[in-house]
């Protein structure tokens, strides 16, 4: 009989964060998928930075090449043409870093008002959070792609706004979860012992309840990504989106429905892209709560 | 004589709920002087906790309210302060530790984090506070303090979290210090060194404490003082010897009654009964 040594048992890290690390390690669909979403990330940020230094890669997504319409996937154009001639990969390749800025400057804005607003909620208590929390659930009546549509359709579609106001819409769902989180931790004897020491209300807030409620918010955070490529995609679909030419996985396909019978290759690839997006990052999103949830862990 | 440190005059205070008052503290008065050791004794909800923390107004209003009465701190009426005058009084001049070590301190910061803000809020002038944190450690009895001081607290026991919870309420170098159940959540021999921690500690800072505790077991080699609560009053006050020897109010008999004694041939505990107190 062959005995083979033990593993080596890992040393359990310390920090909250390096626990946190270990246990997403073990989970392999999530480090797959934040694989997907760092690749992701670099290709945007990459093809951002040779558009802006004016190299286009593979080829000038905005050149319209009239004798090369609608051509479907060939050793020239891998995944073929539009209407125009433009090729679609250049198009999604430069479209990925307009939905990956739309899905974190958005998530970032909603994550700020509503961490701010749920804290306030949270640790104030009484008529504020009563009177905070009213508000909240009026706003969560709307249906937020529509109050998204009808604010930008008001705004005028640029980026910008199209950022604004999906993170403007969206920040409801961190307030709620930031005060739930908040209306325990304020209970806690760690926060009792921090005001009789003299600490200040802001910073309790800030230094003793906020970072024990970074798990939960982190995993909204991650989760709300692929909400705002989606909602991105959706207006641009709508054509209320960031505006031609500048190409959008949404726009791509928004030009490309009138050849749908056709050309299945304006559809198939930025619809494939959306997919891809919004899968990487619901399952990083997934495996993160997984990880931080295993919250009692004693050494 | 000059003038005790901290004066409570006829303390009253209420919890308003929605649908009753519950008078928790009725009237409560007592001194205490710079460096004199006092302690409050008392079954749970008879006020003694409620009182301390109302030494600070750390008592959440509403509910709480302190409907009567005065406490002078160094001849201050702490009911009046404002917001800043009481973030210097707490920590500052009264600190406090409280029963649950393992739950007072923040799981996410290292235990020098803890000091070291304790350190910076009260004491600005200190300019190297890792050596201060590592100078608190090493008096209350943390070894090898300079390298445990970056442990976060799940990695310490729970004598060492409550020695942490000492470190940080004596780093801001309070006049008095107040033990809430320092020792409810540690076993025996646990309880026994942190008592004696706390006594030696007494000794070479001068401060005052209030320990605040339902087992006069551990009041009689520490306290020169005692208190007794029962029902929100203070039934008995005294020197310790004096009320050890010769309780005068029934209640504070039993309780006495209630110390287990080694040797004893009863096979049952002595438990109270409230409705013959009551009675009485």
């Amino acid at each position: 009989m062959i005995t083979t040594a033990p593993e080596p048992i890992e040393a359990a890290p310390a920090t909250p964060g390096g626990r946190v690390w270990r246990r997403f390690r073990a989970n392999k669909i999530g480090m797959v998928a934040m694989a997907m979403v760092i690749v992701l990330a670099v290709v945007a940020i990459t093809f951002f930075i040779l558009d802006r230094l004016g190299i286009p890669f593979p080829m000038d997504p905005d050149a319209t090449n009239l004798e090369r319409k609608l051509l479907p996937p060939n050793a020239v154009n891998w995944l073929g043409t539009d209407n125009l001639g433009r090729d679609v990969l250049s198009r999604l390749l430069n479209g990925a870093y307009i939905s990956l800025t739309v899905g974190f400057v958005a998530v970032f804005v909603s994550l700020f008002i509503g961490v701010v607003v749920g804290a306030v909620a949270g640790y104030i208590g009484k008529w504020v959070d009563n009177l905070i929390m009213r508000a909240v659930d009026a706003l969560m009546c709307f249906p937020t792609f529509f109050l998204i549509l009808t604010a930008v359709a008001l705004l005028g579609p640029s980026i910008f706004n199209i950022i604004f106001v999906i993170g403007l819409v969206s920040w409801t769902g961190t307030a709620r979860l930031v005060r739930a989180e908040f209306l325990t931790l304020r209970e806690s004897s760690y926060v009792q012992a921090a005001r009789a020491l003299g600490q200040r209300g802001w910073k309790i807030i800030f230094r003793h309840i906020l970072p024990n409620a970074a798990a939960p918010i982190l995993v909204t955070a991650v989760l709300g990504v692929p909400e705002a490529i989606l909602a991105e995609a959706g207006l641009s679909f709508l054509g209320f989106g960031v505006q031609p030419p500048q190409a959008t996985w949404g726009n791509i396909i928004a030009d490309g429905k009138t050849y749908i019978l056709d050309a299945w290759w304006l559809i198939l690839f930025p619809g494939l892209a959306i997919l891809l997006a919004a899968l990487s990052f619901y399952l990083t999103g997934d495996a993160l709560r997984q990880a931080v949830e295993t919250r009692s862990e004693r050494q | 004589m000059s003038k005790p440190l901290l004066q409570v005059r006829d303390l009253c205070i209420d919890f308003v709920l929605e649908d009753r008052t519950i008078e928790a503290v009725k009237g409560a008065s007592f001194e205490l002087g710079a460096g004199e050791t006092l302690a409050i004794v008392g079954e749970s909800g008879s006020g003694k906790s409620v009182t301390a923390l109302a030494l600070t107004r750390l008592l959440p209003v509403p509910p709480a309210e302190i409907k009567r009465g005065e406490i002078l701190f160094d001849g201050q009426n702490v009911l009046t302060m404002d917001a800043s005058q009481l973030r210097k009084l707490r920590g500052g001049r009264i600190a406090y530790i409280f029963q649950e070590p393992s739950t007072s301190l923040n799981p996410v910061y290292t235990v020098h984090s803890q000091i070291a803000e304790a350190v910076r809020l009260h004491r600005p002038d200190v300019t190297d506070v890792d050596a201060e944190v590592v100078r608190w450690l090493d008096a209350v009895g943390i070894v090898d303090a300079a390298k445990r001081m970056h442990d976060y607290p799940h990695q310490l026991s729970g004598g060492m979290q409550q020695r942490v919870m000492i470190a940080m309420a004596l780093a801001c170098q309070p006049d008095i210090l107040v033990a809430d159940e320092p020792t409810t959540a540690l076993d025996v021999t646990i309880q026994a060194q942190i008592m004696e921690l706390l006594a030696s500690l007494k000794e070479r800072f001068g401060m005052a404490v209030i320990l605040i505790t339902h087992n006069f077991g551990i009041v009689s080699g520490f306290a020169s003082r005692v208190l007794v609560m029962y029902r929100g009053k203070i039934v008995e006050q005294g020197t310790t010897a004096e009320v050890l020897r010769a309780p005068k109010h029934p209640y504070t008999r039993a309780l006495i009654d209630c110390i287990p004694q080694l040797g004893s041939t009863e096979k049952r505990l002595k438990t109270i009964d409230h409705a013959e107190l009551d009675a009485a």
